[in-house]
């Protein structure tokens, strides 16, 4: 479970060495599009050799590769054998680079006696918007991101900060995912210096049903984080709401006026179970 | 003539040439505290990469030690290509 | 022999014990000068000299409000190399980069004895390197004040640049083309030298609101400009935008929080760098947020309290010093932003002073020792970087002093097993935050046992030390050269530490 994951440039030394600091619950050392060509070999060992040699890692660790059908993606997948990568992130995930990737992932784990590295779908094109469900029913996916750069520039329409042209790609990416139980991770506000625009933004997100968000500078996850954890107003409605079902061993039960059946207790123990994840209580 | 890495804070910056023995030189602006540690990290990575008769130049920036031995990886990659 | 803090001090000279000591001393006080009934006119810097008699080995005194801006000691060392006077004792209350003309004469023995506060440039470089041919002594804001009024700090001629000046030899900070506020650091200055010359650009008939006393000034030089106001500016008006230097700030202000230190009336300091000026920040959201009013905040004054006080979020603002033209326009303007001297600041033997009220103070560190012990003096190679200023002053003074640093800098750890110089000793350092964990001072068993239900986790500060050394590898130690360059007085007026030239293998 997430709430916010931030992208690293892979080849900085500067963010990667302060990378486990941050509160993020994942980092994404990113190989592909922060990085520029002729310095990918220079992202991929730094990144390496950072992985291998550091002895406080981040919460979680996502490596977003370059794209299956470059000749770069070979080369980044060797950092599998760190064994210290929780997720890889497949930029311009479709239909055919999933299964592009699940198969090379397969022969590499048979080789190296690895467990299935589950990986986060970034949806940035139109046709996987569209294609979205059958991505999210393929058993190695475990999140579901939007890239909503790519996507408005394909579209050729500008994002903004109300963000009315991302309802329908957000709402197909939240539905695919939560009827998978799959995480659906909300694109970056890329406007770093704009936190008012961060917030409004972050809302949009949550009231849609987005439960994280990516971020590109540290500044932004102390907004992300508080936005997308359970509030404590919550989390003291929920450990009342459990406590008074176990007093009363019912399934139904009036609470402070309002009739609790079995969807609220489930509700309810999401919020405890996030909370107590996040270090909230 | 192959480099690899930057002059960026953090970073280094490590050219490798061709030479009749291997050389190291060390341009650390935390030399005073770490020229042991970096020249250890220099010689490991050569060795292990089997490399011998180049001049090492590594201009550092407070590289930590993996950052050095990325960038000497990387510049001997170079180096290897071309060869 | 050892002094408190376990420095080896040479046995004639005066050790530090711990900073209540100066409690078993009696204060020592000189007379203040004779005050004037005439105020002289003088043409010319050479005139100065003439009629007050500046020759070798005389001991003359700066102030250093107007910063990289002062034209005041350029001038004054131009005179010494044209007069070809030599062993000269200078005591500016700190040396700034644009102090370029020192160094010739400090190379070529025309000045051979230093005293300040704080120094930086190419001054600092070239007395770390040996090249003065005495000591330099390194004071405090508070100790030089009473250095001077103790007679420790004999000041033959004190030239004091001032902003406007009337005619009976009153000086103001606060008005002329070069305004930059209050005066605090030279009005011992004013007060105990032999000889004193206002040296302004701005001569007025009469100044009704002043803060240098015209019966202490024995004479006035107008000349052209004294300096450039854009050139006092210091420190930084912007927010750090450094993630590292941002979570500190935040797990600062959380901390203040959590020890119920942001109350009613509470007092505060800080510094004037980037990340200061993101805790100051987050404070004043709390502050909003809370419903909370300040008493004072104190130091040298920066534009962020300027708009505190503005929005009525304080009462009070004690300024030694403006960081920037915004606190000048206010210090002219806002009766409750108000002048203090050197001594009511922080001279430990003064009365009531402003070091000793506050809540707490938020400082910087160049390193810091597992004792504890702060150096704000020197990099780890041994070069003089700055000095303590007011650092151990309103450490010993607040009831919480905090450190904020990065633990690591360019892989230099900040947390030493000992640090190279001290320039404020451990005993008055409560909290260490860094962006890997707080630790706080052992002997402060109080603010432990507040944070223990805070979400907050603290280090033991060898914790903190190894996790650095995880990161960076063990850093060698420095070669130090045996030669004695100067000392770091405490400002009870002794020894902590000693200062060695650098070593020859790490001149650059």
């Amino acid at each position: 479970m997430f709430r916010s994951l931030l992208f690293v440039p892979g080849n900085n030394p500067s963010m990667l060495q302060n990378a486990d600091i941050f509160m993020s619950d994942a980092i994404i050392f990113d190989l592909e599009d922060s990085v520029n060509l002729d310095e990918k070999d220079n992202a991929r060992n730094l990144v390496e050799t950072y992985l291998l040699t550091t002895k406080e890692l981040p919460k979680a660790v996502v490596l977003r590769i370059n794209p299956v059908n470059s000749d770069l993606v070979d080369d980044d997948l060797k950092l599998l054998q760190t064994r210290k990568i929780d997720y890889l992130l497949l930029p311009k995930a479709n239909k055919i680079s999933l299964f592009v990737l699940d198969k090379i992932l397969k022969k590499i784990e048979n080789k190296i006696e690895l467990k299935p590295t589950k990986v986060i779908c970034l949806i940035e094109e139109t046709k996987s918007v569209i294609d979205i469900y059958e991505l999210a029913k393929h058993e190695r996916v475990e999140a579901l991101m939007l890239g909503a750069e790519d996507l408005t520039s394909e579209l050729e329409i500008n994002r903004t900060t109300e963000g009315k042209e991302l309802l329908y790609s957000r709402s197909r990416i939240i539905y695919a995912a939560i009827s998978n139980k799959l995480i659906p991770i909300d694109t970056p506000f890329t406007d770093i210096d704009n936190q008012d625009g961060l917030i409004q933004d972050c809302k949009n997100a949550l009231n849609l049903g987005m439960k994280a968000k990516t971020a590109i500078h540290p500044s932004q996850l102390e907004t992300i984080n508080e936005i997308f954890s359970p509030s404590q107003k919550a989390i003291k409605w929920a450990e009342a709401v459990l406590k008074k079902a176990k007093e009363l061993n019912k399934g139904a039960f009036q609470f402070e006026g309002k009739m609790i059946d079995r969807p609220v207790l489930e509700k309810a123990k999401k919020i405890i179970e996030k909370a107590k994840l996040f270090e909230l209580m | 003539m192959w480099q690899a890495g930057s002059k960026e804070s953090n970073d280094c910056l490590i050219t490798l040439k061709k030479s009749d023995k291997t050389k190291i030189k060390i341009d650390s602006i935390v030399g005073h505290l770490f020229h042991n540690q970096i020249l250890n990290a220099v010689k490991d990575t050569l060795k292990s990469d089997n490399i011998n008769n180049v001049e090492v130049l590594v201009e550092d920036k407070g590289a930590l030690d993996y950052t050095i031995r990325a960038r000497l990886k990387v510049a001997i990659k170079r180096m290897m290509k071309d060869v | 022999m050892l002094n408190g803090v376990k420095r080896k001090i040479p046995n004639n000279l005066p050790r530090f014990v711990s900073s209540d000591d100066f409690l078993n001393k009696k204060r020592k006080l000189v007379s203040k000068k004779k005050k004037q009934l005439k105020t002289v006119f003088f043409n010319s810097y050479e005139e100065v000299f003439d009629k007050f008699n500046i020759k070798d080995k005389t001991t003359l005194s700066f102030h250093h409000h107007l910063r990289n801006g002062d034209r005041v000691i350029q001038e004054v060392c131009k005179v010494i190399k044209n007069n070809k006077l030599n062993d000269l004792h200078f005591a500016p209350s700190s040396i700034f980069p644009s102090y370029t003309n020192m160094t010739e004469l400090i190379k070529k023995g025309n000045i051979t004895n230093i005293h300040t506060n704080y120094l930086n440039g190419e001054v600092a470089k070239v007395i770390s390197e040996g090249k003065l041919k005495g000591k330099l002594i390194m004071n405090t804001h508070g100790g030089r004040a009473r250095a001077i009024e103790s007679g420790d700090l004999a000041i033959d001629v004190a030239f004091i640049a001032c902003p406007t000046v009337d005619r009976s030899g009153n000086g103001s900070g606060a008005i002329g083309k070069n305004a930059c506020g209050t005066l605090g650091y030279c009005v011992p200055d004013l007060e105990y030298a032999k000889k004193v010359v206002l040296i302004t650009d701005n001569l007025v008939d009469k100044l009704d609101d002043y803060q240098l006393n015209g019966e202490y000034v024995d004479g006035v030089l107008v000349v052209d400009s004294i300096g450039e106001a854009k050139g006092i500016v210091s420190g930084t008006t912007e927010v750090t935008k450094d993630p590292i230097g941002l979570k500190i700030a935040r797990d600062c202000s959380v901390l203040l929080s959590d020890l119920g230190l942001l109350k009613n009336n509470f007092s505060m300091q800080t510094g004037a760098g980037k990340t200061s000026l993101a805790v100051v920040n987050y404070i004043k959201e709390i502050m909003i947020k809370q419903d909370i009013k300040g008493g004072f905040a104190s130091g040298g004054i920066t534009k962020s309290y300027v708009e505190m006080l503005e929005a009525n979020l304080f009462e009070k603002l004690y300024d030694v010093q403006c960081f920037d033209l915004e606190a000048v326009r206010s210090f002219k303007e806002n009766i409750n932003h108000i002048a203090m001297s050197a001594s009511k600041y922080g001279n430990p033997f003064e009365k009531d002073i402003i070091a000793e009220k506050l809540d707490f103070v938020i400082l910087g560190a160049t390193e810091i020792d597992l004792d504890f012990n702060v150096n704000v003096t020197t990099d780890s190679s041994g070069y003089l970087i700055g000095g303590s200023g007011g650092h151990a002053d309103i450490a010993k003074g607040a009831k919480v002093t905090i450190i904020i640093s990065p633990l690591i800098k360019s892989r230099i750890p900040i947390i030493k097993e000992k640090v190279t110089t001290i320039t404020t000793p451990g005993e008055d350092i409560d909290i260490l935050i860094t962006e890997r964990g707080i630790a706080i001072n052992p002997k402060r068993k109080d603010l432990i046992k507040k944070l223990k239900s805070s979400k907050i986790k603290v280090f033991d500060i060898k914790e903190l030390l190894d996790k650095t050394h995880d990161i960076t590898g063990v850093p060698a130690n420095i070669k130090t050269d045996d030669k004695i360059i100067g000392y770091v007085e405490y400002r009870d007026g002794t020894y902590i530490d000693v200062l060695r030239k650098v070593h020859d293998d790490y001149i650059k």
